[in-house]
């Protein structure tokens, strides 16, 4: 039986901090590290990134957030393997490459094309949320498969150092090390089931270590500031335990792995993957003290015959604005600058929205607790068709500064591009993915694995 | 008293629909939950925010609940006009539940 491998989660977001990535590749004891830096909208905007400039399109932040990391991979022999390609995985490739190179460190860069499916889409395919034909949705700027681990095993079978990809699935970032690394076979569903759930419990890093958890006399978290990021430490049976670098920031207990176990599913019976379709319910957690949680259990069921895509379109303008109000009847004058606002708006803009922000803007609602805060924040916005008319929400919020009420300050305004976003099912023959190699020790630029 | 007090709550987006998990302190008050904590509870305690379905999971083996709430972000995180697209501070809505103790 194959020795247990290690693989820790280094970025849950485009934005995420960067030193917790370091810290997990100098002292993790790891054999992989994944980096998911691509939310759904993401991709979207780097599309229209990478039509203005071939060589853009992927994450902005990939030379700030490697620099310091490669040498620390290098040096411990960890390989990496992230989404940061996003729009663009082949000049991310280049440029990983060419960093390296910069840096004086021999590592090869493997990157897997194909999730651009945007040539696929036909009025057969329906959007998921309306039913509606994709072809009619509006100003489409992007369409991308979520990738699985079928997908990213040829590029892990190169040897690469770093994998890159684009769109892919987040488990399946954990996913595909873990089989490689044990042999499981594409149909080996209830292991295969139990590597969701690890990569599902890696994927937003500091939210299984936490992050996203701490409420003061409730849920106490030491060392937020210095939130240390999550490794597995997995077996071949597919269990596993999950836990962080000690001596840095944050925790990991039942509690904190339950909240991620759960986070975005909707059926826990039912996770469905471009891997397999995976049962969290029969999933077992227990504490073994010092941060450290074993997990095991799940089952899984065949993958669908479908990948899903995320399809960015051009939503429309959004308009913002927001004034305070502050002091002995800070309510009502801000109550008023809203109702002043709204006899502006309605008519020609009747889809903005007008919030108090310290009363209810975040939930709609005070849910009754009808409290007479010290502040309040008046909170204008409108998703509108044209740009003029974002503008004018902002512009009418400002007016108040001389038109409105007493005491009016702190004037915000924007108008930015919405990028909206659907989803669709495509049959999984409509999607080919590719493997370029480029080595920082290879003359030649690249060199292609074609149709792996 | 509230959620709150017994319990705690992650709240997540898929599209426009708000995934809330709600997870006992105690797991002997997981039965409580389940009897309270109804989907069509749910759905009236959120009745300004969830305009569609509300469905509940069990997940005995933790245990916790988990809802999905249809149709509760406002279109979505990319073209919400709220203060909070993801809907990430719905957990605490969800918290601010009355429940009476057994």
């Amino acid at each position: 039986m194959k020795r247990s491998m290690r693989i820790g989660c280094g970025a849950g977001f485009q934005g995420d901090r960067f030193e917790p990535a370091v810290v997990l590749a100098s002292q993790g004891g790891l054999d992989w590290l994944m980096l998911e830096c691509l939310a759904e909208r993401t991709i979207a905007l780097a599309t229209l990134q990478r039509v203005r400039d071939p060589e853009a399109g992927y994450d902005p932040l990939l030379d700030r957030r490697l620099r310091t990391l490669l040498p620390q991979l290098k040096k411990n022999g960890v390989r990496l393997i992230t989404n940061m390609g996003a729009a663009n995985p082949l000049a991310a490739g280049r440029r990983v490459a060419a960093l390296a190179r910069e840096l004086g460190l021999d590592m090869q860069v493997a990157v897997v094309s194909g999730d651009e499916v945007s040539r696929h889409l036909h009025p057969g395919i329906a959007v998921m949320e309306t039913g509606a034909p994709v072809t009619e949705v509006p100003d489409i700027v992007s369409a991308n498969a979520y990738l699985g681990a079928e997908s990213l095993l040829p590029a892990i079978q190169t040897g690469a150092d770093i994998i890159i990809g684009g769109r892919i699935a987040d488990p399946s970032l954990a996913v595909a090390p873990i089989m490689h690394h044990f042999g499981w076979r594409l149909d080996d569903w209830d292991l295969l089931a139990r590597a969701t759930v690890i990569g599902h419990l890696l994927e937003c890093a500091g939210q299984v270590t936490g992050g996203y958890f701490a409420d003061p006399g409730k849920k106490d978290v030491p060392g937020l500031a210095h939130l240390g990021f999550p490794f597995a430490a997995v077996d071949a049976d597919g269990s596993a335990f999950i836990s962080k670098v000690p001596g840095s920031g944050g925790l990991v207990t039942l509690a904190t792995v339950k909240e991620q176990l759960l986070y975005e599913v909707t059926d826990p019976a039912a996770y469905i993957t471009p891997d397999v379709v995976a049962d969290f319910t029969g999933v077992r957690l227990t504490d073994l003290g010092g941060d450290r949680v074993h997990v095991t259990g799940g089952r899984g069921l065949p993958r669908t015959p479908t990948y899903k895509a995320s399809i960015g379109y051009r939503a429309g303008w959004l308009g913002e604005g927001e004034i305070s109000y502050a002091g002995a009847n800070a309510r009502a004058r801000a109550e008023l600058a809203a109702a002043v606002l709204r006899e502006r708006l309605e008519d020609e803009l009747p889809q903005v929205r007008y919030d108090l922000i310290g009363i209810n803007a975040a939930h709609r609602s005070d849910f009754g607790a009808n409290i007479e805060p010290y502040e309040v924040r008046v909170r204008v916005a409108g998703l509108c068709v044209t740009r003029a008319e974002a503008e004018r929400i902002g512009w009418e919020l400002e007016s108040l500064g001389t038109n409105g009420p007493a005491g009016g300050g702190g004037f915000r305004r924007s108008a930015t591009e919405r990028i909206g976003v659907v989803s669709a099912l495509l049959p999984r023959n409509l999607v080919h993915t590719d493997v370029t190699v480029f080595g920082a020790h290879i003359d030649a630029d690249s060199q292609t694995l074609a149709d792996i | 008293m509230k959620l709150h007090d017994i319990a705690h709550a992650r709240a997540g987006d898929k599209g426009n629909t708000s995934t809330l998990s709600l997870i006992p302190y105690k797991p002997q008050d997981y039965a409580l939950l389940c009897r309270e904590i109804t989907a069509e509870r749910v759905k009236a305690h959120l009745a300004g925010i969830v305009v569609g379905k509300v469905t509940r999971f069990e997940c005995p083996n933790l245990p916790a609940l988990t809802f999905t709430c249809e149709g509760a972000l406002l279109g979505g995180v990319t073209v919400s006009p709220g203060l909070d697209p993801h809907g990430k501070s719905l957990s605490f809505a969800l918290l601010e539940m009355r429940v009476e103790s057994d």
